[in-house]
């Protein structure tokens, strides 16, 4: 059973329609890639997914309920997180202490726990930590744990935008353009790394522009194109398909 | 009665609006607050009123005036804003600039001033009107005809001309603004000047209608003004004049029906109300959120 | 093989920031126990009752700007009416003492509930405004309440304001300044506030400020409940500022309308700004310098307002962090039982590849 059903949502910006009834499904430990050139609202479906825009039309079932037009925390909560096209890390926070705001939901202490220092309030925080520094140490950044995350290379803060949405404890992953701006060899660690992801039981919804890894990776690919939709299938599918061909081509050239 | 407050409001509420114009000039292209517009104003008043004692005559000294204060807004941005752009500092870092130098120049006038009222000569006291029961003095007329006047001309500057068009060019985007060959800071000290004429003209006019000048005098004027142009959505010059006639009305209302003291709190009460239920004030437009 | 020699070049440029905290850090126990000292018998020393006000006086400017810096140094917002709160703190407490003669710690109590309870309600447009109209808002909020404390007269009596504020008094042992008992009163105080804010910085509440002011959607995305995190970084800076003011007026005896301008906003302002948005030992340092300076600069006589606003526009233009502001260079600091956990991991990992 899928476990994210989108079904014709539309997004209506003025008169201009940026996302015009899309719809996809994804199934759980999927790995699907919402694909199509630049300005195609590939993101604005994932703003729409996580409630920074509300949606005009259609509807995001998410584990059966319906999630679209809820609070984006708490979409969240209920076990989608995401990272962004434009790196938007806390660059005043350690490493470390990114992936800890990545645990605020699920740390379990109150306010007054924290004033007090009570018992409750150190055994939450230790917890917290030691899943911040393993979940860095799995993305191969717990060598950086202290820098601040402004001073990290530009992959390695793509990486630790990631760590920062597992963090979260949501299983279904919204990953934007994760290897823009990465060497051949940092995208396929990080490629490495998502399959792994996959093992461990998340499901992961990808925006990419590098066809490479885009075919490489998905088990399913959905084609946009002016906020329609007008493709999907398996990745060599997708590779052959016509119309995909032309909506590249004949636009923007294809980066790989 | 009811009649007459309206119009003393609406003469105090140009002088508002001529000051809020300052607020909002310098907010559209440096989404800036100058906290310093208010003391800006208290330099003009006292500008003019230290030329018009020289006795050269009162055109000359009240224009005179008036440049001096548009070349300190120009002094105040190439000293001490320009160089906070250049390092890309932070917002706050430029709020903080802006009452750091308020407190200079306020202070500064206290010290070579004093800090007394003074006793300002009323410039155009040609007797009084009476219209339909109201009593209007030829000060209030001269006030309206010159903020609106002044403000019609600012509009006309900034929608007709070409450095107009370059100050909306920068207010929308001035990198891309100068990479086409727009000199960025020519036009930020073009506003400058502009803001410190107006609120050297705002100055001398509300002196003239009060016939009193202190240092201080720029404080209260300057936080209302600052209200009364995000009333009004700030960044926008018919925003602003509507902004500064609400306050100066409410004010002059809230004076007759609650008691003078109230009148200095009227300007925030309606702004928060209005904020509340337009996040962007009156005018101003929503943004979308970019993710 | 890079990294590796970028970490190097990260070591070996170790600046005088890490060696001030790492020395810091290793005799903390003898600074502070020297420190406390110095605290508890400066006043048994000086005697002289001015000294020991000004002291009592940047004391309680440390506490307002701990209590703002909650706001504007951790959470990212400006707030231009923080007089507001003082004033609410203020005058509650001196008018239960003075006209109910309430004990003083009760009514400091009551004080920081009525600002907590009013920080709320400015906190509540906040959900809307962001930049520059909230600021203008808790401008606004700053005003209002001076007028009402100017105009509701038969309770603030108005512009005559509220005299003989008593001093505190602990079992009927008067606390003032002739025997030191104000100053020690604000020495807990103190005590109690700058620990309080530390345990909400090292916290996920503190984490939660710090990322709502560095990437509000960015937080929103992590889950963060924005609208409940900035109310209550509303309420915790007015009920901090609230307690203060009550100090400050027993300490005068005397308040009125104009003890709570805009000028008093803007001072606890630039105390943050100076000592370091966002730190705690920046509080410090800020308001004994902004605070003991129109002391010892009489002599200056009425340019000592200009040189004030000197400072606010030379500090901005070279060291905007301000004087205190940097970034800790020392590493995170683990506990000793995530430490333990690091190593038997370390073990166990080095175990499975033998």
């Amino acid at each position: 059973m899928a476990i994210l059903q989108v079904t014709g949502i539309t997004k209506r910006f003025g008169g201009i329609v940026a996302v015009d009834k899309v719809g996809f499904e994804v199934n759980k430990g999927e790995i699907v890639s919402i694909i199509g050139p630049n300005g195609a609202g590939k993101t604005t479906i994932f703003n729409m997914l996580t409630g920074v825009y509300t949606i005009d039309e259609g509807e995001i079932i998410f584990d059966g309920k319906p999630i679209h037009n809820h609070k984006p925390q708490d979409i969240v909560k209920a076990g989608i997180s995401r990272t962004f096209q434009n790196i938007r890390l806390f660059q005043d926070l350690r490493v470390v202490e990114n992936v800890l705001v990545g645990t605020h939901i699920k740390t379990n202490y109150s306010f007054l726990d924290s004033v007090l220092r009570t018992g409750r309030f150190r055994k939450e925080e230790d917890e917290k930590v030691f899943e911040a520094i393993q979940i860095l140490k799995s993305i191969g950044l717990d060598d950086r744990r202290d820098d601040y995350a402004q001073n990290l290379p530009y992959g390695d803060q793509r990486k630790l935008e990631i760590a920062r949405a597992i963090a979260t404890g949501a299983k279904v992953l919204l990953l934007d353009e994760p290897a823009a701006g990465m060497n051949p060899q940092e995208s396929a660690e990080l490629l490495q790394f998502i399959r792994s992801l996959q093992k461990q039981g998340y499901t992961i919804i990808l925006i990419e522009h590098d066809m490479s890894v885009v075919m490489n990776i998905s088990d399913r690919i959905y084609v946009i194109d002016h906020g329609k939709p007008i493709a999907h299938g398996l990745p060599a599918e997708i590779a052959n398909n016509p119309k995909v061909i032309e909506a590249y081509l004949g636009g923007v050239s294809a980066s790989a | 009665m009811i009649g007459q407050q309206i119009f003393n409001g609406l003469t105090l509420g140009m002088c508002y609006a001529l000051l809020a114009v300052g607020y909002s000039l310098v907010f559209g292209i440096l989404r800036l607050v100058n906290f310093s517009h208010g003391s800006i104003y208290a330099f003009g008043a006292h500008a003019a009123l230290l030329f018009v004692s020289l006795k050269f005559g009162i055109v000359p000294a009240i224009l005179l005036s008036l440049l001096l204060t548009g070349v300190l807004g120009i002094v105040i941005d190439k000293t001490a804003l320009e160089p906070l752009r250049k390092k890309n500092s932070i917002g706050i870092a430029s709020l903080i600039t802006t009452i750091g130098i308020s407190n200079i120049i306020q202070n500064l006038l206290t010290v070579y001033f004093g800090s007394e009222k003074k006793a300002f000569p009323a410039l155009f006291d040609f007797g009084t009107i009476t219209v339909g029961g109201i009593q209007i003095t030829w000060t209030q007329i001269f006030i309206c005809i010159i903020s609106f006047a002044l403000m019609l001309l600012l509009v006309l500057l900034v929608k007709k001309t070409k450095v107009g068009l370059a100050m909306r060019g920068c207010e929308q985007n001035a990198k891309a603004a100068s990479l086409m060959g727009v000199n960025v800071n020519f036009v930020i000290s073009f506003t400058f000047f502009i803001g410190g004429v107006s609120a050297a003209i705002a100055g001398t006019l509300i002196s003239g209608y009060y016939q009193i000048v202190y240092p201080t005098m720029g404080y209260m004027a300057g936080l209302k003004a600052f209200a009364a142009a995000v009333l009004g959505g700030i960044g926008s010059i018919p925003g602003a004049l509507t902004g500064g006639l609400l306050v100066g009305v409410s004010e002059s209302m809230a004076a007759t029906f609650l008691g003078s003291t109230y009148r200095d709190c009227m300007a925030f009460v309606i702004l928060i109300i209005v904020l509340i239920v337009r996040p962007n004030g009156l005018f101003g437009k929503k943004g979308i959120t970019k993710v | 093989m890079d990294k590796k020699q970028h970490d190097a070049n990260a070591n070996k440029k170790k600046n005088m920031v890490y060696y001030i905290e790492y020395y810091v850090d290793k005799y903390k126990i003898p600074l502070a126990a020297v420190t406390a000292v110095l605290l508890i018998v400066l006043p048994q020393v000086v005697s002289n009752q001015y000294i020991v006000t000004t002291a009592v006086k940047i004391g309680i400017y440390i506490m307002l700007a701990l209590g703002l810096n909650i706001l504007v140094g951790y959470t990212g917002l400006v707030s231009l009416g923080h007089a507001g709160f003082v004033a609410i703190g203020a005058y509650t407490a001196s008018l239960l003492a003075t006209r109910l003669g309430l004990n003083f710690f009760g009514s400091i109590i009551i004080g920081m509930v009525v600002a907590g309870l009013a920080g709320l309600l400015l906190g509540l447009p906040t959900l809307r405004l962001s930049g520059t109209y909230l600021s203008i808002v808790t401008l606004g909020f700053g005003e209002i309440v001076k007028t009402i404390a100017m105009n509701w007269d038969p309770v603030t009596n108005g512009t005559l304001g509220v005299k003989n504020i008593p001093a505190p008094s602990i079992f009927g042992y008067k606390l003032t300044i002739a025997n030191n008992g104000l100053y020690y009163l604000m020495l807990v105080m103190l005590l109690l506030i700058a620990l309080f804010c530390y345990a909400v910085y090292k916290s996920r509440t503190g984490r939660a400020f710090l990322a709502i002011k560095t990437d509000e959607m960015a937080g929103i995305m992590m889950g963060i409940n924005v609208t409940y995190y900035k109310v209550l970084a509303f309420v915790l800076s007015a009920v901090i500022s609230a307690a203060a003011g009550a100090l400050y007026a027993t300490l005068i005896g005397y308040i009125d309308p104009n003890t709570f301008t805009f000028d008093v906003s803007t001072l606890i302002l630039s105390i943050v700004i100076l000592g370091g948005m966002g730190t705690i030992r920046g509080m410090f340092l800020g308001a004994a310098i902004l605070i003991s300076f129109p002391e010892v600069s009489r002599s200056l006589m009425d340019y000592r307002f200009v040189v004030y606003g000197l400072i606010l526009v030379i500090m901005m233009r070279f060291r905007p962090q301000g004087l205190l502001g940097w970034k800790s260079q020392m590493p995170y600091r683990l506990s000793k039982y995530v430490k333990g956990r690091l190593e038997e991991t370390k073990q166990d990992s080095s175990v499975v590849k033998q």
